[in-house]
């Protein structure tokens, strides 16, 4: 049995433990159908031209990964940005853990997918937003027919988060191999702010396939600031799936830091549904082995005065690849929309790939939009420069590629998550550079 | 301190450097001038040791040690430094932490710890005044925008925090402005001493006036073919290169 079919089959048991008469058992019963008839995307279809998932469909899955086990902090306690002061919503295997979490219900909900779903006093939130940005595509709606658990988070009118937020899945290897589906719902009222950390990790050399889905909605002059963090195992593989409903004057930014994994997909969709809205779009991606990633994003400008802005950076080693398709639509009505896209890769093998490709359609007249990608090595007469001051090639090399990737780092308002980044890149460089650029 | 014998070099197969000999000793100062395309920048890139360039015969001897084979930052380590013709643009690598990174790097190849941070503010305060170079300037990204004299006045004020035994300045002068040229020179002037040497590669007098020479060589097709003291330089100002020209093809 394919994994399709187990899917499919896997489903109808799944939904009989639900409320059958529920608003969300409709969705799940209608996204489910659009699975088995799509089926999992092949490269034959334009977005997934660069990005084959044939391989790691043939794992055998488990679909519901079964008991819980248990994580000790001292453990995992380095995959948390532990030096700041947050919410914690911390699932293993799928299953929520509260040992690990930090959750909360005072001025702010804080807390589980599974709640918000199943009980009553969510009803009206649920039914007013849950599915409602996500797209019918297949693998969104695979992810909406199992979806269950994950975050929920609301920040009612007014209100900022006093920390920020962590949630990170943990995978323990328990199953031989395991799919996993988040399912996230987070609304943010008007004038209210929230800051989002999130994270995948695989503890064992067992493959793990994620298929998470997260909503976002960004209510008028809100302001949402989210931070993905894929730095996983060669074992695991993440297609995550943003969408992000803006209404006027809110801002909400992501910032994407794709250091490692088997397989990534980002698809990233950004709605504007409201005038001088800003989105911001932000990747570093630095790969190696045969690490893939695939920065799929749009920004759909629908109403006059906003702006987006756009501006990934990759570093490719050894047999890496990355895709970056970003695309940007600009409706009749969406004059004087400001829209800027860009796109820099450095390969620093001959054997890395990378395939970008801008995609803008411009129905406005009066708009300014840009876009540009390069791909290219790293310079030699800068690195000769470095060298002939005493610093040796390797750190050269290392510095250059800081440098290269600094500019997406200085809009990350949290300066923790900006020394762990640097760490990171530093430790993925392997170079100790003394100080912060 | 420097002696190059029998130099030659070459890139992609092309022969450029056709055998030269140069021996600079403690506290001299050599000018090298020649026409375009003579390899005056190539020998300044060998000595430093850029990659590029392959040594075919010959060799070049630091403080008693051949040196070829070294990596450029070694022999950054060792105390030579250039002076680049076009400096390299380093979009967001400051003045600051590029200075701190260089100095350090060079203190650990030595066994030496990191300068401590009050030692290095000190240290860059007091060679920013030398060079006369605005304080904000040095949290700008290196060399990013700057304007020709900038970038001249930049090189040396890193050649001022590194102190290098040996300072190759490539047409340094080339961009700058009489004030700039002044300030320059006079940086150069300052950190000269009896322990270290300067070897100047000029198209023109002009900067002699200032940075004054102990000899002066003239560099055509990849040779030395003239030695000789400041009083040559002032002949070339006057009489150009084609009369040297004629000398050697005759």
């Amino acid at each position: 049995m394919d994994l399709k079919e187990k899917l499919v089959s896997s489903f109808l048991a799944f939904e009989n433990k639900v409320d059958l008469d529920s608003y969300v058992h409709d969705v799940r019963s209608e996204a489910i159908k659009v699975f088995e008839e799509k089926g999992f995307p092949s490269k034959k279809e334009e977005a997934w031209k660069y990005t084959s998932l044939n391989k790691i469909l043939k794992e055998d899955y488990s679909v519901f990964p079964k008991q819980e086990n248990a994580l000790d902090y001292k453990d995992v306690k380095k995959y948390f940005i532990h030096d700041i002061d947050s919410y914690k919503i911390i699932f293993i295997d799928g299953k929520y853990s509260s040992h690990l979490s930090e959750t909360t219900h005072d001025g702010i909900d804080v807390c589980l997918m599974s709640a918000a779903l199943n009980k009553p006093k969510y009803r009206l939130i649920i039914e007013n937003y849950f599915n409602k940005a996500a797209s019918k595509d297949s693998l969104s709606s695979l992810n909406t027919a199992f979806s269950s658990e994950g975050a929920y988070i609301h920040i009612p009118k007014n209100k900022i988060a006093d920390k920020p937020i962590q949630v990170i899945h943990f995978s323990t290897g328990n199953e031989s191999a395991s799919l996993l589906q988040p399912r996230n719902l987070i609304v943010v009222e008007e004038n209210s702010h929230v800051q989002i950390i999130e994270r995948h990790q695989n503890l064992t050399d067992n493959p793990v396939l994620t298929n998470s889905l997260t909503e976002v909605f960004a209510k008028k002059r809100a302001i949402v600031d989210y931070y993905k963090i894929q730095n996983d195992t060669s074992s695991a593989s993440l297609i995550d799936n943003t969408f992000i409903k803006q209404q006027r004057e809110s801002i909400a930014s992501v910032h994407t830091f794709a250091f490692g994994g088997k397989l990534i997909r980002n698809n990233l969709n950004f709605y504007q549904e409201g005038e001088r809205i800003d989105s911001i779009l932000k990747g570093v991606t630095i790969l190696s082995d045969k690490e893939h990633v695939d920065h799929n994003t749009l920004v759909h400008h629908i109403e006059p005065n906003c702006e987006s802005h756009q501006d990934y950076k990759g570093i490719f080693g050894d047999n890496s690849t990355g895709v970056f398709n970003g695309k940007i639509i600009v409706e009749k009505e969406a004059q004087k929309t400001n829209a800027f896209q860009s796109n820099n890769n450095i390969l620093v093998s001959d054997k890395a790939a990378i395939n970008t490709k801008p995609q803008l359609e411009i129905f406005a007249d009066d708009v300014k939009c840009s876009h540009g990608c390069t791909i290219g090595q790293l310079d030699e007469s800068a690195l000769f420069y470095m060298q002939s001051r005493g610093i040796p090639k390797k750190e050269a090399k290392a510095l250059l590629m800081y440098a290269f990737s600094n500019n997406v780092l200085s809009s990350v308002k949290i300066p923790e998550i900006k020394q762990r980044i640097n760490k990171i890149i530093a430790n993925k460089l392997g170079v100790d550079i003394g100080f912060d650029l | 301190m420097l002696k190059i014998d029998n130099l030659h070099a070459s890139v992609e197969d092309k022969s450029i450097l056709k055998g030269i000999n140069l021996e600079v000793k403690p506290g001299e100062v050599h000018a090298i001038m020649g026409p375009n395309g003579s390899g005056k920048s190539t020998l300044a890139s060998v000595i430093a040791g850029k990659e590029d360039y392959e040594v075919t015969e010959g060799n070049i001897e630091f403080d008693g040690e051949d040196i070829e084979e070294l990596a450029a930052e070694e022999r950054a380590h060792k105390g030579v430094f250039l002076s680049f013709q076009y400096p390299v643009e380093i979009p967001g690598v400051s003045v600051t932490n590029f200075m701190k990174t260089a100095i350090n790097e060079s203190r650990k190849a030595k066994g030496l710890e990191d300068m401590p941070a009050k030692d290095m503010l000190k240290l860059i305060r007091e060679k920013s005044e030398l060079l006369e170079i605005d304080r904000k300037f040095l949290s700008r990204s290196l060399n990013e925008g700057f304007s020709g004299g900038e970038k001249k006045r930049n090189e040396i004020f890193q050649m001022a925090m590194l102190e290098p035994k040996l300072a190759i300045l490539d047409e340094t002068d080339s961009g700058l402005d009489i004030d700039a040229l002044r300030i320059v020179a006079n940086g150069v002037n300052k950190l000269r001493s009896e322990d270290n040497a300067v070897v100047v590669i000029t198209h023109y007098q002009r900067l002699l006036d200032y940075i004054v020479p102990d000899f002066v060589h003239v560099l055509y097709n990849g040779k030395i073919v003239k030695s000789g003291t400041k009083e040559l330089a002032h002949e070339l100002e006057e009489k150009g290169y084609d009369w040297i020209k004629e000398e050697v093809n005759a």
